[in-house]
């Protein structure tokens, strides 16, 4: 089976210089923030690649690069086969954009408060020119919300009468509203209470299994990643550091910034434990550490750590990029 | 004898269409040297019980009922100015977000040694050699030069060790810290944890730590205080809690975090949301949603009941022997 989605090589570089008049008068030079660096991963149809790391690692940035929100600075992505940022620019993108969306983090900002659920749910149909305002319109909406759990009796309503869960279904519903087939999802709980976070995930599973859904999952909280993923990817300064099976990550994690990450979860079934967290944080993306990036906060570090930057490579039956792992120092 | 006693304590907030009661009939109490935790999902009075007990309600809220006791003194009826003098020399504050808890104009240096001498009678350079040992203790490195930084010169974690730092300046008997780790990352919410573990132990301080995240209440507190909708659900010690819930509501909320242990196909979830104050339900404000739910509930509102080893808010619970108003666990 071949991947729907298939990332190469995937970068995004910001411009944050100084102002024109700073760099000429104070001889500032162009500044570069390297958000993303090179990230290349495949999700398979009807399967979840979930990204975590801590923030400023670069997931959101690909989360955005993912559903065209950014232009890449190097490399691509191809959906279903095409090239989809070359695609996005074309008249043909939009059939393109209804077979990708996204669900953001903040449910109370993602809506607009004056609009009523109908309009919200509706406005892909309309935009995308499936469905014309009328009655067909208004049974599509109650189809979408009664999907997502919500009576089609809330599409008169404002979002503003609604909790931060039934909002966050409602923008679920939105975004199937085009029966997209990949679906980007950057930190869909993250705003909302643990009772709540497990209507929404539970959710997200009946759907993907009903409609065959592919998503790319974005959290920095792996118990919930580890709940809804196949396969994991750990990023680290704008790279991954390592890609692997959900089982194989969590059982025998291989990169020591995965270990660090997993030993540092609080857990419920340990009351009580004294535990020595990881030193140091995570380094300043403008002027990242040469060599391995973690090599400052890695235990395993030495020198060839401080100069040469370790690719993504097969070892041990999963994808990591450590000079440790792959001479066996750890 | 206990370091805080909080008894029957209710907080209303008056306005045009009668009174909003947030907080019910809390009681509990904290030994010394003891770490409790309070959790609950959003809305359920946390931080308000955090913010009565340092005298930091915001009007028009205020303590309607109940008192609030320190070494056995009564502080819920202090006046402005008496209360100042105990917020910080006996009752130290930790806030979520430490850029806000911090004056950005002044130099941490600074604020650390006004705070210093406003409450201990020492000389102006004998409290900036303790603000430097406090930003020592506090795990800060070249504390000598770091104190006259500015806090935006500070990390996220940095800055929170400086807040900490600050809580303690004048050797504060209790902690009030009020979700220190939400706007973190998890390896650096790790370091702070064990920072106020370690530090509270040393100095000998009891703390009040509010969270939403169980996972960090299981390996940080002695005991824990569940709320719901304004009223404590459940309190005992945190083994206990966590792994014998008596209450439905805890037993739902422990089931609905997704746990890096074990593996499920679905989350338990708590359908519906948490009351709003104006519709709190007659009875057990759980009712509507609880699934052991009875005709007793309907009807009446239970108080605390012995229940094993903990203590719950439950009917189910009611054939065990009735509890005084207050009192604490062992």
């Amino acid at each position: 089976m071949t991947a729907l989605v298939q990332a190469h090589d995937l970068a995004k570089s910001f411009d944050v210089s100084p102002p024109w008049l700073n760099r000429v008068l104070e001889r500032k030079p162009r500044v570069q923030l390297k958000a993303v660096d090179g990230v290349s991963f495949s999700i398979e149809r009807g399967k979840t690649l979930a990204l975590v790391g801590e923030s400023g690692c670069g997931k959101s940035t690909v989360a955005r690069l993912l559903v065209g929100l950014y232009e890449p600075t190097r490399g691509g992505m191809q959906f279903d086969g095409q090239d989809a940022h070359a695609a996005f620019k074309t008249p043909a993108g939009r059939i393109l954009r209804r077979r990708v969306q996204m669900i953001f983090q903040d449910p109370y900002a993602s809506l607009n408060p004056r609009w009523i659920v109908e309009d919200i749910v509706g406005e892909p149909l309309r935009e995308h020119g499936i469905l014309k305002e009328g009655p067909a319109l208004k049974a599509r909406v109650g189809e979408l919300l009664q999907s997502v759990g919500l009576s089609p009796l809330d599409m008169v309503k404002y979002p503003h009468q609604f909790s931060g869960g039934q909002r966050q279904r409602i923008s679920i519903a939105r975004a199937l509203a085009t029966q997209p087939e990949f679906l980007v999802c950057d930190e869909p709980t993250s705003a909302l209470d643990v009772s709540v976070q497990a209507q929404v995930l539970n959710i997200m599973k009946d759907l993907q299994r009903a409609q065959g859904l592919t998503y790319l999952f974005i959290s920095h909280n792996l118990a919930v990643v580890r709940h809804v993923a196949d396969q994991v990817g750990v990023m680290y300064l704008g790279r991954l550091v390592e890609v692997a099976d959900k089982a194989q990550l969590f059982a025998t994690p291989q990169h020591p910034y995965t270990r660090m990450l997993l030993d540092a979860i609080p857990q419920m079934k340990h009351t009580g434990r004294r535990r020595t967290p990881v030193q140091g944080e995570v380094p300043n993306p403008l002027n990242p550490p040469s060599g391995c990036t973690f090599h400052p906060r890695c235990p395993l570090a030495n020198e060839r750590c401080k100069t040469e930057r370790p690719p993504l490579q097969m070892l041990r039956g999963v994808q990591v990029a450590c000079h440790a792992v792959e001479e066996g120092r750890d | 004898m206990s370091l805080l006693q909080v008894r029957n304590l209710v907080v209303e907030f008056p306005h045009r269409r009668g009174t909003l009661r947030a907080l019910d009939d809390i009681s509990f109490e904290i030994a010394p040297g003891e770490i409790l935790g309070v959790v609950g999902e959003s809305g359920a009075g946390k931080s308000l019980t955090g913010a009565a007990i340092i005298g930091l309600l915001e009007p028009p809220g205020r303590v309607a009922g109940g008192e609030i006791l320190l070494e056995g003194q009564r502080i819920d009826n202090l006046g402005h100015e008496a209360m100042r003098h105990i917020r910080g020399r006996k009752i130290g504050a930790i806030f979520q977000d430490p850029l806000t808890s911090l004056n950005p104009l002044y130099t941490v240096g600074r604020q650390l040694v006004e705070t210093i001498r406003a409450h201990l009678p020492v000389s102006e350079s004998e409290a900036r050699r303790r603000a430097i040992g406090l930003l020592q203790d506090t795990g800060i490195p070249a504390a000598e030069q770091r104190i006259d930084h500015f806090p935006h010169q500070f990390s996220g974690g940095m800055r929170q060790r400086v807040v900490i730092a600050l809580a303690l300046a004048a050797e504060p008997k209790l902690i009030v810290a009020d979700e220190p780790t939400t706007a973190l990352d998890v390896s650096i919410q790790a370091q702070i944890i064990e920072l106020l573990k370690g530090i509270c132990k040393d100095r000998g301080a009891a703390v009040m730590l509010i969270t939403h995240d169980m996972g960090v209440i299981a390996e940080t507190c002695d005991r824990v205080a569940v709320m719901y909708a304004g009223r404590v659900a459940e309190i005992g010690p945190v083994h206990e809690v966590i792994h014998q819930p008596a209450h439905p509501y805890t037993a739902g909320l422990m089931a609905a975090i997704p746990d890096m242990t074990m593996d499920r196909e679905r989350l338990n979830q708590i359908d519906g949301a948490m009351p709003r104050l104006n519709a709190i339900p007659r009875g057990c404000a759980y009712n509507p949603r609880c699934p052991r739910v009875f005709d007793h509930c309907m009807t009446e509102r239970p108080d605390l009941f012995n229940a094993g080893a903990t203590r719950a808010a439950c009917w189910l619970h009611e054939v065990h022997t009735a509890s005084p108003a207050y009192g604490g666990l062992a």
